[in-house]
């Protein structure tokens, strides 16, 4: 499969703040790329560099095999949707999807074709007199989608593009833009924060901070195996549980105060030293209640009912950690349940460089 | 105890306090002290001289007399011509006009590329311009007339026309800048996208959303310029003098009687438009600027 974008040892500074560093990307063709993480950890400056709409400091853009790096955004066949909608006010929503093929001066009966198509596809084809201050959130998205769709981008860009809108319509547009991409076959880079958005839609995921991408792959092998103690708390929720304490490696476990837990079952990438602060991290649905002989007991501290699932809040030596059970279990505060924890799925860490072990 | 009648709890506030009273009469004591000036004005213009010599400048007219103002208007000295305000009037509008258009448009494209096309040095350049905003005209008055004379143009249409422009743009730069910075600079971004260059940004998107900030400019302009005395007097030459130099000169008038009714007309005259123009458009003017204020 070809590379659709390449980003090849991008660096941009801003002032004399680096905000990316060194940044090497590629995406597939017809692939879903999702950019996840915190503000301020530059995604949204990688978007807009492979836009054309921020100058890098140096590296090399290609799109489709073209060297865009110095192109104007209008010649990188793009189409981009902005979480502010971004349309154009004065104009109604045809003229808005129209502008694009306008300002490149496209024959009319070609413009009105596209039109039709795009609007057909995202059912808006009634709001095309309408001026965009009359539309709904949801409504004017579609439109900002439709404005892409009739450029005949190659590349789609999406700058958090739900993050304006309430819970259920983003649920709701987030499933149309999938459908979208699998009828359509676009490549297309999404930058979000939310990291549902990022599970949901991506092929592949990188999380990125401070300018670095952290790790990148499948949202399956993400959430299952994060490398870095920063990707396995941002992905989540109700977030992973994590336990500082030390490494014995003459009964291979992790020790916490005066209680042992066995790591035999852990397939460590790199086996730490006797006596290495470790960060022993698990995720609330990796834990389960159980009679074995090798489960503990805990008190419930707390419980959070969340409809399908229930969250119950236990405290192992002072660290309170979360367990995911069924919404029908009836437990009530002050319980007492015995727990195990599914060793083979927790992810374990270096305490000083961070990195998974 | 569950009682059917809801009430609120104690009697409902009254409007009218002490302090509102308070302000009303502030407000109005206000009004009045401005006012006072425009209805002195307004009465004397509509006396004969016999009653303005004899009576209180306060007065109601005793009879009205309405020559003052067909006199302001085109027969008032000025010198040793007499032919009133109204050369005046035609002058200050081939001055106003291509002032307002020019210095209106060059302060938008001004802020446009200041707020969207944020090139290297653009803050530097925006300090320059607010400084310029501080400077008084005086300092720059003989300077400026000097490069005028030498390109030809100093006493001319073209040259008062330039002055205003130039004096102009702090102000208008300043203020679209502010107001473009407060759009969202996605529309911006996604206006590239779609293939826009400077100036097709500029007149497809950013002037259709304008109209608020440009009322503005408009006013704050077609009043500044109407009302200059000082650079009208020294740049636009003899044949281009606004209505403000002429009243001056009928109401400077060193020979013959002080007809203060007549001066008073000429200055109503002259007046009405800015006056007009606030009238009329006070409410965009307020809202102009609250829509700057508030987002930016």
């Amino acid at each position: 499969m070809n590379n659709s974008v390449e980003v090849k040892k991008l660096s941009f500074n801003y002032g004399n703040v680096e905000i990316l560093k060194n940044l090497d990307l590629d995406i597939k063709d017809g692939e879903f790329m999702v950019l996840l993480g915190p503000s301020g950890c530059g995604k949204t400056t990688l978007l807009n560099c492979i836009a054309g709409l921020l100058d890098l400091d140096d590296g090399q853009i290609i799109i489709e095999g073209d060297n865009v790096t110095w192109k104007e955004p209008k010649d990188r066949h793009i189409g981009m949707v902005f979480q502010s909608y971004a349309l154009y006010p004065s104009m109604s929503v045809e003229k808005n999807l129209s502008f694009g093929l306008r300002m490149s001066n496209t024959p009319k009966n070609i413009i009105s074709e596209k039109i039709d198509k795009a609007s057909e596809l995202l059912q808006i084809k009634e709001l095309l007199l309408r001026k965009p201050s009359q539309l709904s959130g949801g409504q004017r998205q579609r439109v900002a989608i439709g404005r892409a769709l009739v450029r005949d981008a190659k590349v789609f860009l999406f700058d958090e593009p739900l993050s304006n809108l309430d819970a259920k319509l983003r649920a709701e547009l987030r499933y149309e833009i999938k459908k979208l991409h699998r009828d359509l076959g676009n490549t297309m880079i999404y930058v979000t924060h939310d990291q549902i958005e990022a599970m949901t839609l991506a092929d592949r995921i990188a999380v990125m901070k401070n300018g670095v991408i952290q790790q990148l792959d499948s949202p399956k092998e993400i959430y299952n195996k994060p490398s870095s103690l920063f990707v396995a708390d941002f992905i989540g929720s109700p977030g992973m549980n994590f336990f500082n304490g030390k490494f014995v490696s003459s009964d291979n476990s992790f020790a916490l105060n005066n209680s042992l837990i066995n790591l035999n079952n852990y397939q460590f990438e790199h086996k730490p030293s006797d006596q290495t602060d470790i960060v022993f991290g698990i995720r609330p649905e990796d834990i389960s209640v159980s009679d074995s002989k090798e489960s503990i007991e805990f008190k419930i501290e707390l419980i959070e009912p969340m409809g399908a699932d229930t969250l119950i809040w236990l405290s192992f030596e002072d660290t309170p950690f979360s367990v995911r059970l069924e919404g029908s279990s009836e437990y009530k505060l002050g319980d007492v349940i015995n727990i195990k924890f599914d060793i083979k799925r927790s992810s374990i860490f270096d305490k000083k460089t961070e990195l998974r072990l | 105890m569950i009682s059917n009648n809801i009430e609120a709890s104690g009697p409902k506030p009254k409007h009218l306090t002490i302090g509102r009273i308070g302000l009303y009469f502030f407000i109005i004591t206000c009004a009045l002290f401005f006012l006072m000036p425009l209805y002195v004005m307004i009465i004397t213009s509509l006396k004969d001289m016999d009653e303005i010599r004899s009576g209180n400048l306060l007065y109601i007219p005793q009879k009205l007399s309405y020559y003052s103002w067909p006199k302001a208007w085109s027969e008032a000295c000025t010198g040793f011509i007499c032919e009133g305000l109204r050369p005046g009037l035609i002058n200050s509008l081939k001055i106003t006009i291509p002032s307002v258009i020019v210095s209106v448009t060059l302060g938008a494209i001004n802020g446009y590329a200041l707020a969207f096309w944020r090139f290297k040095g653009a803050y530097f350049f925006f300090g320059l311009c607010l400084f310029g905003a501080f400077i008084p005209y005086q300092v720059m008055v003989y300077p400026l007339l000097k490069i005028e004379s030498a390109i030809g143009i100093y006493s001319s249409l073209p040259g008062i026309i330039l002055v205003h422009t130039i004096f102009g743009m702090p102000i208008l730069t300043l203020i679209f800048r502010n107001f473009y910075s407060s759009l969202p600079i996605d529309l911006f971004k996604a206006a590239r996208i779609d293939g826009g260059n400077f100036l097709k940004i500029f007149f497809y998107v950013i002037i259709p959303m304008s109209a608020p900030i440009t009322i503005v400019a408009v006013i704050l302009q077609v009043t500044g310029i109407w009302n200059d005395f000082l650079l009208g007097l020294v740049f636009a030459g003899r044949d281009n003098q606004p209505m403000t130099v002429l009243l001056n000169n009928i109401v400077q008038v060193k020979f013959g009687v002080v007809e203060y009714n007549v001066d008073m007309a000429a200055t109503i005259l002259t007046s009405i438009l800015p006056l007009a123009v606030y009238l009329l458009s006070g409410r965009w003017f307020v809202r102009g600027i609250a829509a700057g204020a508030i987002k930016g």
